[in-house]
């Protein structure tokens, strides 16, 4: 049985999209499934994804500006598609996972909507994701429900925004003020 | 540089104080070490074998401000990071100077962006820049050389007098 039937077979109906892009397979489960979904592909015997390589999150922001106004210019008439694109979630949290016995690896992503920035965390599952939770909530704004220690990771903690979302300035926005070493 | 002016005898050498105090700073200008990126290790090139900082004076790399006369600040410095470096440079004993090795420690180099301070001079005071990306180890050599012309210069007592409100004769 090929991967990808093996993986639709463990999450049954939890997958809301599933492909396979020059051999890595990629799914995508629903926010609020996310713990149970990881469990299982943890624990499957027939999978065993045992480890857990990373956590990183992603802002569509521009993206699906963009995606929505291309179909705008080929084809005016179409009015759905700007609607669809908006829609879509801003952000995104993913999984890497590797499994051990078989070296095979699986990508799972969660859709993250801006007014409800809140992910349960998988620090319960694998204790490696503490590190990577508390960048993406640094870098991100996204929370991790049950995560034991949810600090920034690489700003300082007097710190406001979170620098990787696309609205904020590269430059900054002179946030060193507010540590007083410049006096 | 020329060497101290004085007179000398058998067993006597008369001198200003000033030029013997000099005299000594310049003979050992012990850099702290501060590689904090890339530059770091053409650093560490100026100070080994080859290059061999040692034969200006620079004997020993001091890992301990508070032993240090020039702070060598090779490499980027993040934002989170500068209370640490204004520490560090603040428990250096007077008299110090400081070297900013690399685009980075001058202006922030390539690095524009919301982590990185752009130049240390906006939270210490730095006597000699070495611009590139890396500079090579001549470049702080060249440095090194810059800061004992400078110490060849000062007037510690002077300015040991001046600041405790005293008149000094001309
Ligand atoms: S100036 Fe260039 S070599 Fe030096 S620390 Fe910056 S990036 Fe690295």
């Amino acid at each position: 049985m090929s991967q990808q039937t093996l993986v639709s077979a463990c999450l049954g109906d939890m997958v809301v999209s599933i492909s396979e892009f020059v051999g890595d397979l990629t799914v995508e489960v629903s926010k609020n499934k996310i713990i149970h979904a990881l469990e299982k592909l943890k624990s499957d015997p027939s999978l065993q994804f045992d480890f857990l390589s990373d956590v990183v999150g992603i802002d569509n922001l521009g993206l699906h500006a963009k995606k929505a106004k291309a179909p705008k210019k080929d084809e005016p008439q179409q009015e759905a598609a700007p609607d669809a694109g908006a829609t879509l979630p801003r952000f995104e949290v993913v999984y890497l996972l590797l499994s051990l016995s078989s070296n095979k690896r699986l990508r799972v992503r969660v859709a993250v909507p801006e007014d409800d920035c809140v992910v349960e965390s998988v620090t319960g599952l694998w204790r490696a994701a503490n590190w990577p939770e508390r960048e993406i909530y640094d870098m991100f704004g996204i929370r991790f429900k049950g995560h034991p220690d949810l600090r920034r990771l690489l700003m300082w903690d007097e710190f406001k925004d979170h620098p990787l979302r696309k609205d904020y300035p590269l430059e900054g926005k002179n946030e060193e003020r507010i540590l007083n070493y410049l006096d | 540089m020329s060497s101290i002016q004085a007179y000398t005898g058998s067993g006597w050498i008369l001198t200003k104080a000033e030029e013997l105090i000099n005299w000594g700073r310049k003979r050992s200008p012990w850099p702290l070490p501060y590689g904090t990126a890339c530059c770091g290790i053409e650093m560490m090139a100026a100070l080994a074998a080859t290059y061999d900082m040692a034969r200006f004076g620079a004997e020993r790399p001091s890992f301990s401000p508070r032993q240090a006369d020039v702070l060598i600040e090779a490499g980027t410095i993040s934002k989170k990071m500068t209370p640490v470096l204004k520490r560090i440079y603040e428990q250096m004993a007077e008299p110090k100077w400081v070297i900013a090795m690399g685009a980075c420690a001058c202006s922030g180099g390539m690095f524009r962006t919301y982590s990185t301070l752009q130049g240390i001079d906006q939270v210490i005071p730095v006597d000699v820049y070495v611009p590139g990306c890396p500079p090579r180890p001549e470049g702080l050599l060249f440095a090194l050389l810059k800061i004992l012309e400078k110490i060849e210069k000062d007037h510690p007592l002077r300015e040991l007098a001046a600041r405790n409100g005293l008149e000094v004769c001309k």
